[in-house]
């Protein structure tokens, strides 16, 4: 599935599931890393009638791929397919300079259940670094994929691999002012989309519950902004804040019990606030008369990073919840700092930077105060940690269209995330699943 | 009574200012009138409905003659001179009757971050309703929304486009 277009660059065409009349994801691979390891991903051997039911080494062949950390071996180069470790001929996959091998195979595990059980091997030693039987139904195995790329990932680079996690967006399709709205939650490779919510009017500022079980919104489906929270398993919706005014940039604190967000109220002074979800109970946070808007927790939920232009331009500010009117600021270097986003382990934060004329993505280090500018667009923004922090998700435009990129925290690997049609926008990446 | 004079008033000035050569026969206004001038009001006294029906919505096309859209320049909110005759034609057929609602659509341009941009628009529209409120309007006829760059007028990344998006709308509701 995968073609090569050039040395550098490789585009996957990520066939749609199911579901009719969405907007096709294309993900393309605009900087990899040099230094990729190679790796092969045998195709997974099938032990009973009929074709197997699912390609499971094309889908982590792919994951590898993407993470750019990754140059797996082309299919028609293999000259053997082992399927499990006994199988292995080590020469000649050393002949073909593979690093590591990964080998497999699905089994029948009873009605509409299957088992693949894997191995990882180091092709220089022949040692097994890891191996594992996991099961699932046929809807399943691609999510079974993505875990399985998930724990190679792990074993070879040290960090959780991300494969299993969901990013939400917004897309907007049609000609202004006539557009449609839709809220999309896919795979965090472009696949198994679901509309969420769907609308002529503007939908924005989705945000994951912590425990990914829901999101919250705004939507201007009622002529007004509201925050709405959907729990995604059951469709299930709760209009939490439709406030004279802005009702704006909903974020979750860690506990999941309150969400911080932004009104105007009827005086049209654009604060920050905290709403707790439980009791209703609103508290101010933010007093000053200028814009204090797209409030962010700390990973610890003992503080609130929010953006203000009160000192003249947009500007991070942080304040503590339990003393709110007593902020103090964070950024200083640029005249533009927004949208603040905090990585998993809180020691950092991602913004939107005004980087000699241009929006782009860009981490502060909180402890030193050093800004790292991560992409090159004109008009990036809405910048999200995937929960393993080791990616940036963000929204760019390419030839005038709204698209999706990645990048590596340490800016080596990229990638563009296209919609066929219409525009996508305001990623988020989803926290990572619940172990069963 | 003030109502009908100020509407008088308003499609006169239409009137003289060069209206559209062809009358519009708008669904419920009764008999099509053959001039802009003289239709208003009540003048047969015998459908004050209707009349008054007509008289609201030739009120509203006086108003989009005059101009409902207010432009600002980038990351401003102030009301450039050119826009004050439409903050004053709007104060008027508001201060007409207590009866009329505006709503005030704020929007920014699409560079920076999204939620900013909802507070750049909500600036804006509050600073077409400050205007307004010193021109006697009753704050109960008024209520604003910022889209922020949500909703585009036109769609492109150069000035052009930005000029045309950095705007308020001024949108008569029931």
């Amino acid at each position: 599935m995968a073609h090569l277009f050039s040395r550098a660059v490789l585009g996957f065409a990520l066939a749609l599931a199911a579901v009719a009349a969405q907007a096709q994801l294309v993900v393309e691979i605009t900087r990899g890393q040099e230094n990729a390891v190679p790796i092969a991903i045998v195709p997974f051997g099938w032990e009973s009638q009929g074709a197997a039911p699912f390609d499971v080494a094309e889908v982590v062949a792919a994951d590898l791929q993407r993470s750019g950390r990754f140059a797996p071996l082309d299919r028609r180069d293999m000259v053997d397919r082992p399927t499990a470790g006994d199988q292995i001929r080590f020469q000649d996959w050393r002949y073909l300079k593979s690093d590591f091998i990964a080998v497999g195979k699905v089994t029948p595990d009873g009605a509409d259940r299957y088992a693949a059980q894997f191995e990882l091997y180091n092709v220089l030693t022949g040692q097994r670094l890891t191996g594992q039987r996991l099961t699932a139904n046929t809807r399943g195995m691609r999510a079974m994929a993505h875990r399985i790329s998930d724990i190679i990932f792990e074993q070879l680079t040290g960090i959780p691999g991300a494969f299993s996690t969901r990013v939400a967006f917004i897309s907007a399709e049609g000609t202004p002012p006539q557009q449609r709205y839709k809220l999309i939650v896919s795979d965090a490779d472009g696949e198994n989309q679901q509309i969420i919510a769907n609308s002529t009017e503007p939908l924005m500022s989705p945000a994951w519950s912590p425990d990914g079980a829901s999101l919250a919104y705004v939507s201007f489906e009622s002529k007004a902004s509201a925050i709405y929270v959907q729990t995604l398993a059951t469709g299930e919706r709760r209009r939490v804040s439709a406030r004279a005014g802005i009702n704006g940039a909903p974020a979750w604190s860690p506990d999941g019990r309150k969400l911080a967000l932004t009104l105007s109220r009827k005086d049209g002074d654009v604060d920050v606030y905290t709403l707790d979800l439980a009791s209703q109970v609103l508290t101010r946070m933010t007093f000053d008369p200028g814009i204090d808007t797209e409030p962010e927790w700390s990973t610890d939920g003992r503080k609130l990073y929010f953006n203000s232009d009160r000192a003249g331009s947009p500007q991070i500010y942080e304040v503590d919840p339990d003393l709110p009117n007593k902020a103090t600021r964070v950024t200083f270097d640029g005249s533009y700092n927004a949208r603040p986003r905090m990585s998993p382990d809180g020691k950092q934060m991602s913004v939107v930077y005004l980087d000699r004329g241009n929006y782009r993505i860009a981490t502060i280090d909180l402890a030193t105060k050093a800004v790292q500018v991560l992409s090159q667009g004109r008009q990036d923004e809405s910048p999200s940690f995937a929960p393993n922090g080791a990616t940036i998700i963000y929204a760019t435009q390419d030839r005038g269209r709204g698209v999706l990129a990645t990048v590596s925290i340490d800016g080596r690997v990229q990638q563009k995330l296209a919609a066929s049609t219409g525009d996508v926008r305001e990623p988020v990446w989803g926290p990572f699943p619940k172990k069963k | 009574m003030r109502a009908v004079q100020l509407v008088a008033i308003l499609v006169s000035a239409v009137a003289l200012s060069g209206c559209p050569k062809k009358p519009e026969t708008l669904p419920d206004s009764g008999p099509t009138p053959t001039d802009t001038g003289a239709s208003t009001g009540t003048s047969t006294g015998n459908d004050v409905g209707t009349s008054a029906l007509g008289a609201e919505q030739q009120a509203i096309e006086a108003l989009k003659r005059t101009g409902t859209v207010i432009f600002f320049d980038y990351d401003r909110a102030d009301i450039k001179p050119e826009y004050v005759a439409i903050v004053t034609a709007h104060a008027q057929f508001l201060n007409g009757s207590a009866s009329r609602k505006l709503r005030l659509e704020g929007h920014s341009d699409e560079r920076g971050s999204r939620e900013y941009n909802i507070g750049l628009g909500e600036r804006r529209a509050q600073s077409v309703r400050r205007a307004l409120l010193l021109q006697g309007v009753n704050e109960a006829q008024l209520t604003t929304v910022s889209y922020g760059e949500e909703r585009p007028a036109v769609s492109g990344s150069d000035e052009a486009a930005y000029a045309k998006n950095r705007r308020v709308e001024l949108v008569p509701t029931r």
